[in-house]
């Protein structure tokens, strides 16, 4: 019980990275992305590229970082997969959504997500193939906490909840302490008012695509790190990233990081009590008791 | 000679089911605007609730209750229904992001727990037990196929009607005008979320009616016939066709179970041996460019809605049309 619920935070940290991106782009641009946990994907499997690259022409980095399986040259490839993922994203953007957007309505453009969804995940399948990939070949062995009852933990994942929590707090300084945070606000919150006072809304966009691709891809390399890549990262993570945003309610940055937490919790624990098979159902379960409950989510306000 | 027919019967036959749910879903979407993710979902309850009401009774898992046939279709379309309301009662309130995402969680939990409750859905093995029905009549082989694909048209021309004089009565007036203005439709007095309730709820029976035919087609379900990939081949062809536009409906799931079999033979034929494991990708890309080709570059489909003007400007029609 004790495990589920540490491993539940561990994976609710990752979650709550995705969401935190989903939210934005869903309150900003009044859609809901099928597409988003595909960025999880992209920047997974670019700092796998980048690391290959490294490992090679700079073999001093592969030096492995403390106890942990990460080596300098993934942290470095890491913050390349950051800024590959975050222009991804908004080429996605210029490519498709702002096309579809310009054209059509919003629902248009969760059809369009659902394409472009299929389209990147089909193509990591054909670049990288089907099977699955490691960060790091070695086996690295959890430290026992406790015998009694039995707690495992990896120094990976230690250190992805701690990196996790410290991108949060940064990212909660810029959105409450700075002149781009309070627009970024703004824009989100009345769109046509923030930009009577002098604010392009075409700029949040885009920033709103930067933020979400770049935190995405930290949410990726971390669920490598502590799982395995495949092409089916996204697949697998779009319906409990889905549910995080609803938790939270849609729209809240604060909810996405609660609501990341308790998915990635309460998806766990159900495990203590469901067979492992019903695992993917837990999401769709934990929307389901929200909508009855509080449709809104805990933090969403009523919108229309 | 007659492989060529008893292919062009199959095709003919899965297409025309496939249709069945595309008019379905273009209640849903093109003249209500309700986004359903889950078409899978409510396909495969019609499919499973069929095959379970009208087989044959199985040592290992539910079902055999060997319902006459027709009953047992119309068993799967009503569990189809059930599914909708509950998924609808609770999200047609809010804004529509939430019924696009419950009904994709719907679809992945239903296959879900398809896959891994052996002792209802008889698990990743799937249902089986099912007679099709005047079997004994007509025997197996190309003329059973045949006859059947006949029931199939028949059906589908009368969805097709049902959904035409729907579309042209005050109620598909009422559709489109929520799905253009809810504020307008709601200032005089109508209930946008009852309405959309009832839509949703017809077109996924619609939907439950195709899973039904489909799994009695086979004699067969598993959990491989209701993945997602479902829902995005219903929507292609919904697309491509024409939202809004019945008969665009129907065209349209012609033409992509055209392109599908089509490509997915071409791949088998052409590509090298090492391709091959790759296929579905090649498949999905397709798919996925489709919908977002025609969103970026014809976005109204092939056959494009005809916007009706229900009341013309004289004004002696007017008053006789007055409802």
């Amino acid at each position: 019980m004790i495990q589920n619920l540490t491993d539940g935070i561990l994976v609710g940290s990752i979650l709550s990275l995705g969401a935190i991106g989903l939210t934005m782009v869903m309150h900003m641009l009044r859609f809901a992305n099928f597409s988003h946990a595909e960025l999880l994907s992209i920047g997974a499997y670019s700092a796998l590229v980048f690391d290959a690259v490294f490992a090679a022409i700079l073999p001093v980095l592969t030096a492995k970082i403390g106890p942990l399986s990460m080596t300098w040259a993934l942290a470095l490839s890491m913050i390349l997969a950051v800024g590959t993922t975050a222009i991804s994203a908004l080429l996605i953007d210029r490519l498709i959504f702002r096309r579809v957007r310009d054209k059509g309505s919003e629902l248009s453009m969760v059809f369009a997500s659902f394409g472009v969804a299929m389209i990147i995940r089909n193509a990591m399948g054909l670049i990288f193939g089907l099977g699955t990939n490691l960060y790091s070949k070695d086996i690295v062995f959890a430290v026992v906490l406790s015998r009694d009852p039995l707690l495992l933990i990896k120094p990976d994942q230690v250190f992805a909840l701690v990196a996790a929590l410290a991108i949060m707090l940064v990212l909660h300084l810029i959105l409450s302490r700075t002149t781009l945070g309070y627009a970024l606000r703004a824009v989100a919150e009345n769109p046509a008012l923030a930009q009577v006072n002098g604010i392009r809304l075409s700029h949040m966009i885009m920033l709103v695509w930067l933020v979400g691709g770049g935190l995405a891809a930290i949410a990726g390399v971390f669920y490598g790190l502590t799982n395995q890549i495949s092409p089916m990262i996204g697949r697998d993570l779009v319906l409990p990233i889905f549910a995080a945003t609803i938790v939270g309610g849609i729209g809240s940055i604060y909810g996405a990081v609660l609501g990341g937490f308790i998915v990635g919790i309460a998806a766990n624990m159900a495990l203590a009590i469901l067979p492992s098979g019903y695992s993917p159902s837990v999401p769709f379960l934990i929307i389901l008791a929200v909508l009855l409950i509080r449709p809104n989510g805990l933090f969403g306000e009523e919108r229309a | 000679m007659i492989g060529v027919l008893s292919y062009a019967v199959f095709f003919t036959t899965i297409a025309s089911i496939l249709a069945i749910a595309v008019l379905g879903l273009n209640l849903q979407w093109g003249n209500t605007g309700l986004f359903n993710g889950g078409v899978v979902a409510f396909f495969g309850a019609g499919a499973y609730g069929t095959m379970i009401l009208g087989g044959t009774p199985q040592a290992d898992h539910l079902g055999g209750f060997n319902l006459f046939y027709p009953l047992a279709l119309l068993g799967g379309a009503a569990a189809a229904g059930i599914l909708a309301w509950i998924v609808g009662i609770l999200t047609l309130r809010l804004r529509h992001d939430y019924l696009a995402i419950a009904t994709f969680g719907i679809a992945v939990t239903f296959e879900n727990f398809m896959r891994n409750a052996e002792t209802i859905t008889g698990g990743a093995k799937g249902l089986r037990g099912f007679e099709r029905p005047l079997r004994n009549w007509i025997g197996d082989g190309f003329v059973y196929n045949f006859v059947f694909l006949c029931f199939v048209l028949i059906l589908l021309y009368a969805v097709y009607r049902f959904l035409q004089h729907l579309v042209g009565s005050p109620f598909g007036r009422l559709l489109r005008a929520i799905r253009e203005d809810e504020e307008a439709a709601r200032s005089i007095g109508k209930s946008p979320s009852r309405v959309r309730l009832i839509a949703f709820i017809t077109g996924s029976v619609i939907m439950g009616i195709s899973g039904g035919l489909y799994a009695t087609f086979y004699a067969f379900v598993s959990p491989q016939d209701v993945l997602p990939m479902l829902t995005f081949q219903v929507w292609a062809m919904l697309i491509v066709g024409g939202a809004g536009n019945n008969r665009g409906a129907v065209m349209g799931a012609f033409v992509i179970w055209g392109a599908w079999s089509g490509s997915g033979w071409l791949l088998s034929r052409f590509a090298p041996i090492e391709a091959q494991l790759y296929t579905g990708s090649f498949q999905y890309i397709l798919i996925g460019s489709v919908i977002v080709g025609m969103l970026l570059w014809r976005p109204q489909g092939l056959f494009p809605e005809q916007l009706v003007v229900s009341q013309s400007g004289k004004s002696g029609r007017l008053s006789r049309e007055g409802d």
